[in-house]
């Protein structure tokens, strides 16, 4: 069983989100596939159109079990047009599901940063939701290396 | 605008002599090559940067062969520096066994490091910094060590960096960034810093715990009537290309936003000029220098490319000052109204017989050096091959290092890191311990020797294949391949990982490599920690003392495509 606390053992700032970690600890199928359902479920069919949401994260992680994660959406943070939820997925893990950090307007910014373990080289999606139903999305490639022979 | 030219003039001056005849002398040689010649530049603008790098803890003259083999990938691809020999030469102009020619590329390299002679030397480069500050006067000079200075020589290790700090403080270094130094430990490397008397500059290392910025990202000059705002940007995979453990409260990375946001606020503060003390790699830098604005020039470093003109990537000039103290990198700026109006630049060659030593620096490298002055010289056997390293597949030097693992550790296969440092031997010289350091010089020497299955090789081969041929650069880390030995295979660059490594073959066998099999390999440089075995020094140097006359047959084990 792949523990939650594995996959984001250091919170350190989410920037006054609630912090809250998708899947229920379940194996799943390691599968770029899973990491689109989800998607899918997080958006109900709609297509996240690309941007608005940076992913801060190592070209080359120095260590794949904890990697650095900062995501912000640049967006505002009204009463009625916020960010309301950004979902992370790491489509090579074991289990996709990263965490879904929560914000209201009072969050005053909708920014995360955690750490995450990735298996392998793969992309990371975080995929912003607002208050309207509109979907931002991003991603980026991280890679794992087994190391040595550089310089 | 730009005399983009200025080293040809050294070049020119030479061109007359054919090499391989029996008239081409060393003494003819040093007679065209003077000191005025090599450092006459016509002087431009308000600002000088001088700039050295990857000089590999090398105070002594040394022989470098620049690569036969250096390809690019992706945008790269057949662009400078991924341009070698002939081709080379063609695209700067540079005559045929010139000066410039020996300087620069592999071309007849044999005979002209015979008739020029070594390059370098840490009191040469001195003399040349003192000069032009004399010259172009020290209020308009600003002096950069872009890193990789302190580790690489039997000395360097064994003081732990102390040597080449006390020789480079004599030479007032206006900042620094780095790489190798960080294998020293976090303890050692903040007791050297502490230290010198200019910053060690790295804005993309953050503290592990915090995440907070754990180095000095910028400085301001002011220089020639102008703010000059330089930024250090330390190797950013130094945790993942050398060992972690040996630096674990460190985080490093390209960290392009942390880079943006100094760059922002250098000119918030007033910067009318701003530089990139980088030691990111070239085409790292290159790709930067088209996604970040505002930088005026990057130094250059790490990959250890030597170009005889500036590169102009979007509004940025790049520079790139080879390695091993071969050159020093002169760049005189015009700059007006917070931009560059002109500049002149000029990759000036260290020809260590025309350039005469400052005394002062001479005698500090006398003394670094006389705790191992026996030890240094000692012969330990000779050499009909050349050896050398710099290559994307093999060198010499890492085949000699690859015979010894297989021999000394009874091992089927050889790994040794595609490391681009170390100097190289001519045939019919003697192979020093001195060489051996040189090429060898690390603080995990270790030679382990494992058992690795064929699926796992193919693994490590398609790992580093990536790390080196990934066409973005940002995924790039600046090695050259690991080197094999008793292994055979095929690379194709232009695939993707895994896709690469292809018709591996045991050669000892002539077997091909089963993945399921098991194979005893030996290796060194491992990033593990609690790695056990010999130092890889010793292991060589008894297998040259056993060899007593090294003879290489030409390395046709690898098949390279795509590139």
């Amino acid at each position: 069983m792949r523990q939650l606390s594995r996959r984001a053992a250091l919170t350190l700032a989410a920037a006054g989100a609630a912090l809250g970690f998708v899947g229920s600890g379940k194996r799943a199928p390691a599968a770029a596939k899973e990491a689109a359902d989800q998607i899918a479920q997080f958006t109900g069919g709609k297509t996240a159109e690309k941007g608005k949401v940076s992913i801060e994260l190592p070209e080359i992680a120095e260590n794949g079990n904890t990697v650095p994660l900062s995501v912000t959406v640049d967006a505002p943070m009204a009463a009625d047009n916020h960010v309301s939820e950004i979902l992370v997925v790491a489509d090579g893990n074991p289990n996709p599901g990263v965490a879904t950090f929560h914000f209201s307007p009072l969050s005053g910014k909708a920014a995360a940063s955690t750490r995450i373990r990735l298996a392998a080289t793969q992309n990371i999606i975080a995929v912003a939701k607002t208050s309207k139903g509109e979907f931002f999305t991003n991603q980026k490639l991280v890679k794992v290396t087994i190391g040595g022979c550089g310089g | 605008m730009i005399t983009r030219r200025e080293i040809l003039q050294v070049g020119a001056a030479t061109a007359a002599f054919a090499a391989g005849g029996s008239a081409f002398t060393r003494a003819l040689a040093q007679q065209r090559l003077t000191e005025d010649e090599l450092l006459r530049f016509d002087t431009l603008g308000n600002v000088t940067l001088l700039h050295v790098a990857d000089i590999h803890g090398q105070l002594m003259p040394v022989y470098f062969r620049e690569p036969s083999v250096n390809i690019g990938v992706g945008e790269a691809r057949g662009q400078p520096p991924h341009i070698t020999g002939e081709a080379f030469l063609k695209h700067f102009g540079i005559p045929e066994n010139s000066a410039s020619s020996y300087a620069l590329t592999d071309q007849n390299f044999e005979t002209l490091a015979k008739s020029y002679g070594r390059i370098g030397g840490l009191d040469r480069l001195a003399a040349a910094v003192k000069r032009i500050r004399v010259e172009r006067g020290n209020d308009k000079v600003i002096f950069f060590d872009g890193g990789d200075t302190w580790q690489g020589s039997l000395g360097a290790n064994s003081s732990r960096g102390q040597d080449m700090v006390d020789c480079m403080a004599l030479l007032k270094p206006d900042a620094m960034t780095g790489h190798w130094e960080f294998t020293y430990g976090e303890a050692r490397l903040k007791e050297l810093i502490k230290g010198l008397d200019y910053p060690f500059l790295a804005l993309n290392i953050r503290d592990t715990e915090w995440n907070e910025p754990a180095f000095e990202p910028m400085k301001m000059f002011e220089k020639g009537g102008i703010k000059v705002a330089v930024l250090g940007q330390a190797f950013p995979y130094t945790p993942v290309a050398n060992p972690r453990w040996m630096m674990p409260k460190w985080s490093f990375g390209i960290r392009e936003d942390d880079v943006r946001a100094n760059v922002e606020k250098a000119h918030r503060d007033g910067a009318q000029l701003v530089v990139l003390l980088s030691h990111n790699g070239f085409d790292v830098d290159r790709k930067l220098a088209g996604r970040v604005s505002g930088i005026d020039v990057i130094l250059t470093s790490h990959t250890h490319d030597a170009l005889p003109e500036a590169i102009k990537v979007a509004n940025t000039l790049l520079v790139a000052s080879g390695s091993h103290g071969k050159f020093l990198s002169r760049l005189d700026l015009d700059v007006q109204g917070g931009g560059i109006k002109n500049f002149r630049y000029r990759l000036i060659p260290l020809f260590a017989d025309a350039i005469k030593p400052d005394p002062e620096v001479s005698a500090a490298i006398a003394k670094a050096r006389a705790p191992y002055a026996n030890d240094l010289v000692r012969e330990v056997g000779r050499t009909d091959t050349v050896l050398f390293r710099r290559g994307n597949f093999n060198g010499t030097f890492d085949d000699l290092i690859c015979a010894a693992l297989l021999k000394e550790r009874d091992a089927e296969i050889a790994l040794s890191p595609g490391f681009r440092w170390g100097t190289s031997v001519l045939p019919g010289q003697a192979i020093t311990v001195e060489d051996i350091h040189n090429a060898t010089a690390i603080t995990y020497p270790q030679v382990y020797r494992i058992s690795m299955t064929g699926e796992r090789l193919k693994e490590v081969l398609e790992d580093v294949a990536d790390n080196l041929f990934n066409p973005d650069p940002y995924y790039q880390q600046g090695g050259d391949m690991v080197r094999c030995g008793g292994l055979g295979y095929a690379i194709d660059v232009s695939k993707p990982i895994g896709q690469r490594i292809s018709a591996m073959t045991h050669l000892k066998s002539g077997k091909a490599i089963e993945p399921k099999k098991e194979y005893v390999v030996a290796g060194w440089a491992s990033v593990n920690e609690g790695t056990e075995g010999p130092s890889v020094w010793d292991l060589v140097e008894r297998y040259v003392a056993a060899t007593k006359t090294l003879r290489l047959e030409p390395n046709t084990s690898v098949k390279i495509s795509g590139g």
